[in-house]
């Protein structure tokens, strides 16, 4: 299973790299979409199905969905257009890599604690008893949030109509 | 598990009140003005208030640990109540005129105010970082309502910076949880001095302090991470600019107090150093780069990522007077600076303009509009007699309890420094002429009734601060015990 990991592993990096390489920002977004599906196997390699079903629905099915939507609606198909802050290519390589060096560093040398029991035969209903009881406060607010972003987006839509 | 309810009580009332104000909004046919909304919200947000104080001394960890009332939560709740309630009468001077949007605006305020509050009740992790989210995502829509580029321009850059700082502070957040495999505060903390030198030796607890401190300096606009606030001041709503200032940053030096004593102070040797660096960093540029500015906006955003370099320094002494000074500067801090901002939104509500040559004169359009904002400046400044300058004795004291002698040192020679501009600024509204087709400045009841609040305060806690010394002791005592 270890050669799968890393197979999924170079996919995942490999279609990162394309989202912020590509010239074309529709190809950037089915990147995106790569990207996505490729970490839903993660998870499933984690017993992790329902949040691997929850990826690929969430991620692809709506969020990659409605960047392609929003580059269709922009009209912008070339980076140049879309991103002025694009030409410091070289600065921005400089602090990704120094960056992941940094993180590598913390991951590395950590001698991280791995738990020894199989993951339980039914995830969802563990993560309903952690989301409904336990973790119920922030669930709450993760509601609100979406309330006040569907505020903030008929608001901020209906003032460009107005223009 | 119980549902505790009893501990949301203050939190279900804000978020009662934002969606009240939005029934009522989707219910009426004409739009209704900002005057009598903001009255109620105003009211509201005292009565609530009220209500926290009362409750004050109420210490529980519910939910499992994922939510904690505690005097240190109680303490800062009545500072955004409070800060929420200012806001909202100075909103009603600045909405004057555009009615269009006064109830989504009261909605939304209400909102981020319910979620500062969730902020610093939050005992894990998770509810920590959802809270934080809810509430920068509430601030984007605030501050791009304005019309105009600029302040579609601020909500982006708040967006797009914000959502890299939250990539660092989440990062930093996995890594605790990998480490400890869990959440809540209190169990990570355990867990993870229980292994002290070990985790340190790891490198990987390093990393993490080093994420979740840049993404807590982002959210109180430590240099350098300040870059996001000047642009995202200058475009938002002037009110707004005032929350952000006041709240949003009262916020995350809550959370910082709150992570940082609980689950990094067995480290402190090693974060104390950095935390230093940001300070004088934070407090030198902000004072010195205030003085060229030419927009009062600008002037004052500047002048805030200085007060939070001297707030910053509370963390430096790592102490429980360390943390008395910091409540005690943020609670005064709150009505100095909302003071400022309140004066020019009352100039730009007549003026149209936030240039300071607008304020020129101003003594001779409107003596209080000038006497306030020369307390507010002065207070932020520090000289004697006013607020602030008890609250920057108590930030050095603490520094130099802890030997950081040189520290406190350089902070008041910057601050002498700052005391410069604070008065160019009134030079130009006391002895500068008004522009020669100018009227006098009219101010509406319920911003008269801001400004005396904040005037009053300033000058209070200035000469009698007693009351407020003993409620920060009893508080940060509750809290580190």
């Amino acid at each position: 299973m270890v050669w799968a990991f890393w197979l999924v592993a170079a996919i995942i990096i490999v279609s990162a790299l394309g989202v912020v390489g590509f010239a074309n920002l529709i190809h950037s977004a089915l990147a995106l979409a790569a990207t996505f599906l490729a970490v839903a196997i993660l998870y499933l390699f984690l017993a992790a199905e329902f949040v691997a079903a929850m990826q690929v629905l969430i991620y692809i099915g709506a969020v990659a969905v409605l960047i392609v939507f929003g580059i269709m609606v922009i009209n912008r198909s070339g980076m140049q257009l879309s991103n002025p802050s694009g030409k410091t290519v070289l600065g921005a390589f400089v602090v990704a890599i120094v960056t992941m060096a940094v993180l590598l560093l913390g991951i590395l040398n950590h001698n991280w604690p791995v738990t020894q029991q199989n993951p339980p035969d039914d995830t969802i209903a563990v993560m309903a008893d952690l989301v409904f009881n336990r973790f119920l406060i922030p669930f709450e607010i993760a509601g609100l949030l979406l309330l006040v972003s569907v505020i903030g987006a008929i608001l901020l839509a209906r003032e460009v109509r107005q223009r | 598990m119980a549902l505790d309810i009893s501990a949301l009580v203050p939190e279900l009332l804000v978020i009662g009140l934002g969606l009240l104000l939005l029934i009522i909004h989707i219910l009426q046919r004409q739009p209704v003005p900002a005057n009598p909304i903001g009255w109620v919200a105003f009211l509201a947000f005292t009565a609530i208030a009220l209500f926290v104080v009362w409750r004050m001394p109420v210490a529980e960890v519910t939910w499992g640990g994922t939510w904690l009332v505690d005097p240190l939560a109680n303490f800062f709740k009545i500072l955004f109540l409070l800060a929420a309630a200012l806001v909202s009468l100075a909103s009603i001077t600045s909405l004057a005129g555009q009615s269009r949007f006064a109830s989504e605006y009261f909605v939304l305020l209400s909102m981020a105010t319910a979620a500062m509050m969730c902020v610093i009740s939050a005992g894990d992790l998770l509810t920590l970082y959802v809270g934080l989210e809810f509430l920068a995502i509430t601030l984007v829509v605030l501050t791009a309502l304005d019309r105009g580029t600029a302040a579609s321009e601020a909500g982006l850059k708040y967006l797009i910076l914000n959502a890299i700082s939250s990539a660092a502070l989440l990062y930093g957040f996995s890594l605790l949880y990998g480490m400890s495999g869990s959440l809540v505060l209190g169990e990570i903390a355990t867990i993870i001095a229980g292994g002290a030198t070990q985790a340190w030796a790891g490198l990987a607890l390093p990393v993490a302090i080093v994420l979740v401190l840049s993404g807590f300096a982002f959210k109180t606009s430590l240099v350098p991470f300040h870059m996001w606030s000047i642009d995202v001041y200058h475009g938002a709503p002037t009110p707004i600019t005032a929350f952000f200032a006041i709240g949003s940053k009262a916020a995350g030096f809550a959370v910082l107090i709150r992570v940082f004593m609980k689950l990094f102070i067995p480290w402190a040797a090693a974060w104390v150093p950095a935390l230093i660096v940001l300070s004088i960093l934070t407090f030198t540029l902000g004072n010195l780069v205030a003085i060229p500015q030419t927009d009062i906006k600008r002037f004052l955003a500047y002048a805030s990522i200085g007060s939070a370099g001297y707030i910053i320094m509370g963390m430096i002494a790592a102490t429980r007077g360390g943390i008395e000074a910091m409540l005690f500067y943020a609670m005064i801090y709150v009505f100095a600076t909302f003071g400022a901002f309140a004066v020019a939104t009352a100039v730009q509500a007549q003026t149209g303009s936030t240039a300071i040559s607008a304020l020129a004169g101003l003594s001779k359009r409107s003596p209080f509009l000038a006497l306030t904002m020369l307390l507010c400046t002065l207070s932020l400044a520090g000289v004697p007699g006013l607020a602030g300058f008890i609250g920057k004795f108590y930030i050095f004291w603490a520094v130099i309890d802890q030997g950081y002698a040189w520290l406190a040192l350089l902070g008041i020679i910057v601050s002498i420094l700052s005391v410069y501009y604070f008065l160019l600024l009134a030079k130009v509204m006391y002895v500068n002429d008004p522009p020669a087709e100018s009227a006098i400045i009219r101010v509406m009841p319920s911003m008269r009734l801001a400004l005396a609040v904040s005037v009053f305060a300033t000058v209070f806690f200035g000469v009698y601060p007693g009351p407020l010394i003993n409620l920060v002791t009893q508080v940060a005592a509750r809290f580190i015990s």
